[in-house]
């Protein structure tokens, strides 16, 4: 029964009827009309056309611009500020300093300690001091100049062990008294009996490793703009990766009610987790829309953004590990010394996880770690790419290769040996899926491991490197029971399907998996859905792009809003077909009979099969949400939730590398990654991510490094706050990337997905490592393996 | 340094040719505030006439003048290439021209790449092939691209390399933009769509689900 014509352009856009057979198992049973195809991401034309709208964008009606004034003192305490000079200045419409948002913020609960603007001390080079609302940006420049700032410098600390030792010049007053105001986080966790078994080892190898510090570069500067209706209802439009929390910092600091504040985030132009926690920009584009009742908008220029920064933590690591005369590994001790700059941002989380992240693929017998996260006057560390987990997942995969070399073991070979499978880690994490030596064994194979491991001559080498990532984590930043991520789904009597839900597209492609996931549930084309995403008036809540969460966790709530709409839909076209609802099969725009895929009666255009639903149900809608599971997937000891995920991903590197011995230069010319995302949804968007997420490995250790000046009077400064100076690859520069993707199903993952976008990034420093071990002998345990510091390593060795 | 450089140490000595909060200020009072030029050149096409500030440099007038807002700013000092146009057929960076350098010349944005309603190969391309992911060192990608192919369309991987040295992407590693431009020049020298290519190529079966 056709309720209504239809437009003679949907049925030409289904299937070939001839074809459903073919789709007839259904998703359950593995076969897909969308799923696992290169599928366009829906986005692609616009963002290609340049039609696609960040929040630098958009200009409103009467829009102002803000600058903000930074400190020019590593740590100082601001004795006064003078506005007056900078008030008067035509066209400036609003000067505000710390004491008019004096609410303390910071991403984590416990450990906020963060102003928009400093209120009685700046703490590093760039801290924000005042912003002014202009009716351009080089008035507002104009002004920021005539603001008169008395500073009493104090003395600073730029190395975390100097900060350690020096506790009378605290950058923060210590949380309790006693207590040293210079350590934000200190972790000691023990798993077995670790100084016995590294007393019986058969062999111990020790060493002491170190990472630089790099930072984000999205190619997208930061930006908000802010306007305020005329009934008071604030709307903050924001380069951010994470609106929900957004929402909640602003509420708290302008002390306003959340149900009258609005998050819209734009196209964000790149994050890589340089945009996931609140910045000072957003609270002062707020504060100086309420001020002067018009729209205003800040972007941060490129120097702002290194200064902001947030970047990979630098850390010292002492690493041992013992390991009995087969290979096993037996004990592993770390001990790690994390430099945090001078806030906390998620530094609580990132000292857990530099342990806490180490425990797979391998089996470790007993395994004992010391973090300390330590306050020093830099621009604050945070959450980058592989947070936490990339610095010790090198220390730890160059120590596996000493020990291999050690016991005269193929270093893939030794970690064969060493593979966990699935279970429970050393510190009780619960791993469902793990696909790490199909991993191994495709990067051996791809890569010629066998007829290249010692056997290339001097200069050449290979290295090899394994790891594991999480998809999102157990618990959210704010303690809750409530659900991470969710997802609404309307179906519109043309056969469009509209999904909203709160993640953040920030280019990774999680718009474009709800629409796949739409569409295989639903049967339509996946053209036919239209995705809206991250806007906090219309999309249910979602906690953000980081962790890796999106696509296990939204997707999850997408699929549970999208069967509760199939199931209303097969139940109504089994009734009209007087069958049983689990033989119809909603696919290729079409609702057809499983058990009689060929059965013209039992065929119906897929919006047909909606309005049969429609009518018997009413609108159709629905919602869906996701938690994750708490019983039994982590240990129950202090700090066993963080760090624990629904699902893990694994991943083997193999580099090939070029050293050249007369300069030290090291040339990557070829990095295989073999990445277990479980079931890849989009294979185009997986190699994407894998690509990129190698990429990005690769550079931090070859070419980029995020280092502060030293000294009395350049102490503090950035070596070199611009794209030139920090040097981020060019297309000239790059290795070639092979991805592989593998796919071990998981049954936490939407069709078994984990996840693809942090993982891969992991293996490309070790690997490149023991890659220039293999080439010319020497060990680089401290990165970056620029060619000054490879050649003066190759002059020790002699 | 740049006047957008906030990040302005107190203590250093003036930088020439940057303007101090005090120079506007006795600007403002003396009215010579608010200098403004008059420049005339063709954007995608079209002939237009635009009065903007003495200072803006072409990526500011195509963005503020006239509501271009496909070329990025990412660095403001010509480090990035997000901001690449095309002036006379040459790729260059918007956001270190002055306007007036533009004055009587043809300039084409990312804006001005398609063919009417139909997207460029470039644009095709790099959708099929997931060469765009956050987008925003799309617009300069597409036109550097674009000049490299016009010259060349047989452009091997290390000419495009070369061509696209000046536009970062911290995204992808370049692999499927390369791919994409590849992709794109053999479909301009074989006067076929990249989708119909592609597919050829894949074989039909991996084919994308849909077309715009």
């Amino acid at each position: 029964m056709l309720i209504e014509e239809l437009h003679p352009l949907q049925e030409e856009r289904a299937d070939d009827p001839e074809s459903l057979g073919e789709l007839a198992g259904g998703a359950e049973a593995g076969v897909f009309r969308h799923i696992g195809r290169r599928n366009r991401r829906g986005d692609g034309l616009s963002k290609s056309s340049g039609a696609e709208i960040y929040t630098d964008d958009i200009v409103l009606p009467g829009m102002l611009h803000a600058k903000i004034l930074r400190s020019v003192h590593p740590h100082a305490r601001i004795r006064s500020i003078d506005t007056a000079q900078a008030l008067a200045l035509d066209g400036v419409h609003a000067v505000i300093t710390g004491s008019d948002l004096p609410t303390a913020y910071g991403i984590i609960p416990w450990t906020r300690d963060e102003h928009a603007l400093a209120l009685d001390k700046v703490r590093f080079v760039g801290d924000a001091v005042a912003s002014v609302a202009a009716v351009d940006e080089g008035t507002a420049l104009a002004a920021l100049d005539l603001i008169d700032i008395d500073y009493e410098p104090l003395p600073h600390l730029l190395d975390p062990e100097e900060a350690l030792s020096n506790p009378e010049t605290a950058i923060h007053a210590p949380r309790k008294e006693g207590l040293n105001g210079n350590v934000t986080k200190h972790v000691k966790l023990e798993f077995g009996e670790v100084d016995e078994l590294m007393s019986t080892a058969h062999l111990t190898v020790q060493g002491e490793y170190v990472f630089h510090g790099t930072t984000h570069t999205a190619i997208e500067p930061h930006c908000s703009l802010a306007r305020v209706a005329q009934d008071g209802m604030l709307t903050v439009w924001s380069a951010t990766q994470v609106p929900h929390y957004l929402h909640r910092e602003l509420a708290r600091v302008l002390e306003l009610d959340p149900a009258r504040i609005r998050v819209i985030q734009p196209a964000v132009g790149g994050a890589f987790g340089g945009k996931s926690e609140p910045f000072d920009l957003e609270f002062c584009v707020a504060l100086l829309a309420l001020r002067t009742g018009r729209p205003v908008k800040c972007l941060y220029t490129r120097e702002e953004v290194f200064y902001a920064h947030r970047g990979r933590h630098p850390m010292k690591m002492t690493y041992t590990v013992g390991a009995s005369k087969d290979g096993r590994i037996r004990a592993v001790d770390a001990k790690t010394i994390l430099d945090g700059g001078a806030y906390a941002s998620f530094g609580l989380v990132t000292t857990y996880y530099s342990g806490q992240l180490l425990t797979a693929p391998y089996t470790i017998d007993s395994y004992r770690f010391e973090s300390t996260r330590v306050y020093t006057n830099k621009p604050p560390c945070g959450p980058k790419r592989g947070h936490g987990s990339v610095q010790p997942r090198f220390a730890f995969e160059v120590s596996l290769d000493k020990v291999a070399e050690a016991l005269e073991m193929d270093p893939i070979e030794f970690r064969r040996v060493n593979f966990m499978g699935t279970g429970r880690t050393v510190n009780e994490f619960r791993i469902l899926s793990n696909g790490f030596l199909e991993c191994l064994d495709a990067v051996e194979q791809a890569s010629g491991w066998k007829d290249k491991f010692r056997k290339l001559p001097y200069g050449r080498g290979v290295g090899v490197a394994g790891s594991c990532y999480i998809s999102g984590t157990n618990y959210p930043i704010y303690p809750n029971p409530l659900p991470q991520a969710s997802a609404q789904v309307q179906i519109e009597r043309s056969g469009r399907v509209t999904v909203l839900h709160g993640a953040s597209e920030i280019g990774q492609g999680s718009d474009a998996t709800m629409a796949c996931i739409a569409a295989e549930e639903l049967g339509v084309p996946i053209d036919y859905v239209r995705v809206f995403s991250a806007d906090t008036d219309l999309t249910p809540v979602d906690l953000g792009a980081y962790s890796s969460r999106e696509t296990l966790m939204v997707g999850n709530a997408c699929l549970m809003a999208c069967r509760e709409l199939g199931d209303k839909i097969r139940s109504s076209v089994a009734r009209e077909w007087s069958i049983r609802a689990d033989r119809v099969e909603l696919a290729g725009g079409w609702a057809f009979d499983r058990a009689e895929a060929a059965n013209p009666d039992h065929r119906l255009p897929i919006a047909a099969a909606f309005h049969l639903a429609e009518a018997e149900h009413g609108t159709l809608g629905s919602v869906g949400h996701y938690n994750t599971p708490k019983e039994g997937v982590h240990g129950d000891y202090r700090g066993g939730t963080i760090g624990a995920s629904p699902a893990y991903s694994f991943t083997a590197h193999v580099a090939e590398a070029e050293v050249d011995p007369e300069t030290g230069f090291v040339r990557v010319e070829k990095i295989w990654v073999a990445h277990d995302c479980g079931r890849a949804l989009n294979p185009a968007l997986v190699e994407g991510q894998i690509e990129g997420s190698a990429y990005m490995g690769w550079a931090e250790a070859v070419m980029e490094e995020h280092a502060m000046m030293r000294g009395e009077h350049e102490g503090g400064l950035h070596h070199g706050p611009s794209l030139l100076d920090y040097r981020i690859p060019t297309s000239l520069d790059c290795p070639e990337f092979v991805a592989i993707i593998v796919e071990a199903v998981d049954p936490e993952g939407p069709y078994g997905a984990k996840e693809a976008g942090e993982g891969p990034l992991h293996p490309s420093l070790p690997a490149i490592a023991n890659a220039i071990y293999d080439a010319v002998g020497v060990r680089m345990d401290s990165l970056p393996f620029t060619p000054d510091r490879v050649w003066r390593a190759m002059q020790e060795k002699g | 340094m740049h006047e957008r450089d906030a990040l302005r140490l107190q203590d250093q000595p003036a930088v020439p040719g940057c303007r101090t909060g005090e120079d506007v200020a006795a600007e403002q009072k003396s009215g010579l505030v608010g200098l403004k030029q008059i420049v005339r050149f063709r954007v995608n096409g079209d002939a237009v006439e635009v009065g903007v500030p003495s200072q803006y440099t072409l990526l500011e007038t195509l963005r503020y003048g006239l509501g271009l807002t496909g070329s990025k700013q990412g660095c403001d000092k010509g480090d990035c290439g997000a901001c690449t146009v095309i002036l006379d057929g040459r790729a260059v960076l918007s956001c270190i021209l002055p306007t007036q350098e533009a004055d009587g010349h043809d300039v084409t944005t990312v804006e001005g790449l398609a063919l009417g309603s139909d997207p460029h190969p470039l644009q095709d391309a790099l959708d099929l092939t997931g060469g765009a992911q956050c987008g925003f060192c799309t617009p300069g990608i597409l036109c550097s691209a674009f000049a490299l192919l016009e010259e060349n369309p047989a452009a091997t991987r290390e000419e495009i390399a070369r061509a696209l040295a000046g536009n970062l992407c911290r995204c992808t590693g370049y692999t499927k933009i390369f791919e994409a431009v590849e992709l794109a020049g053999e479909a301009m020298r074989l006067d076929q769509s990249p989708v119909d290519l592609l597919a050829k190529k894949r074989g039909a079966a991996a084919a994308p689900a849909s077309n715009p």
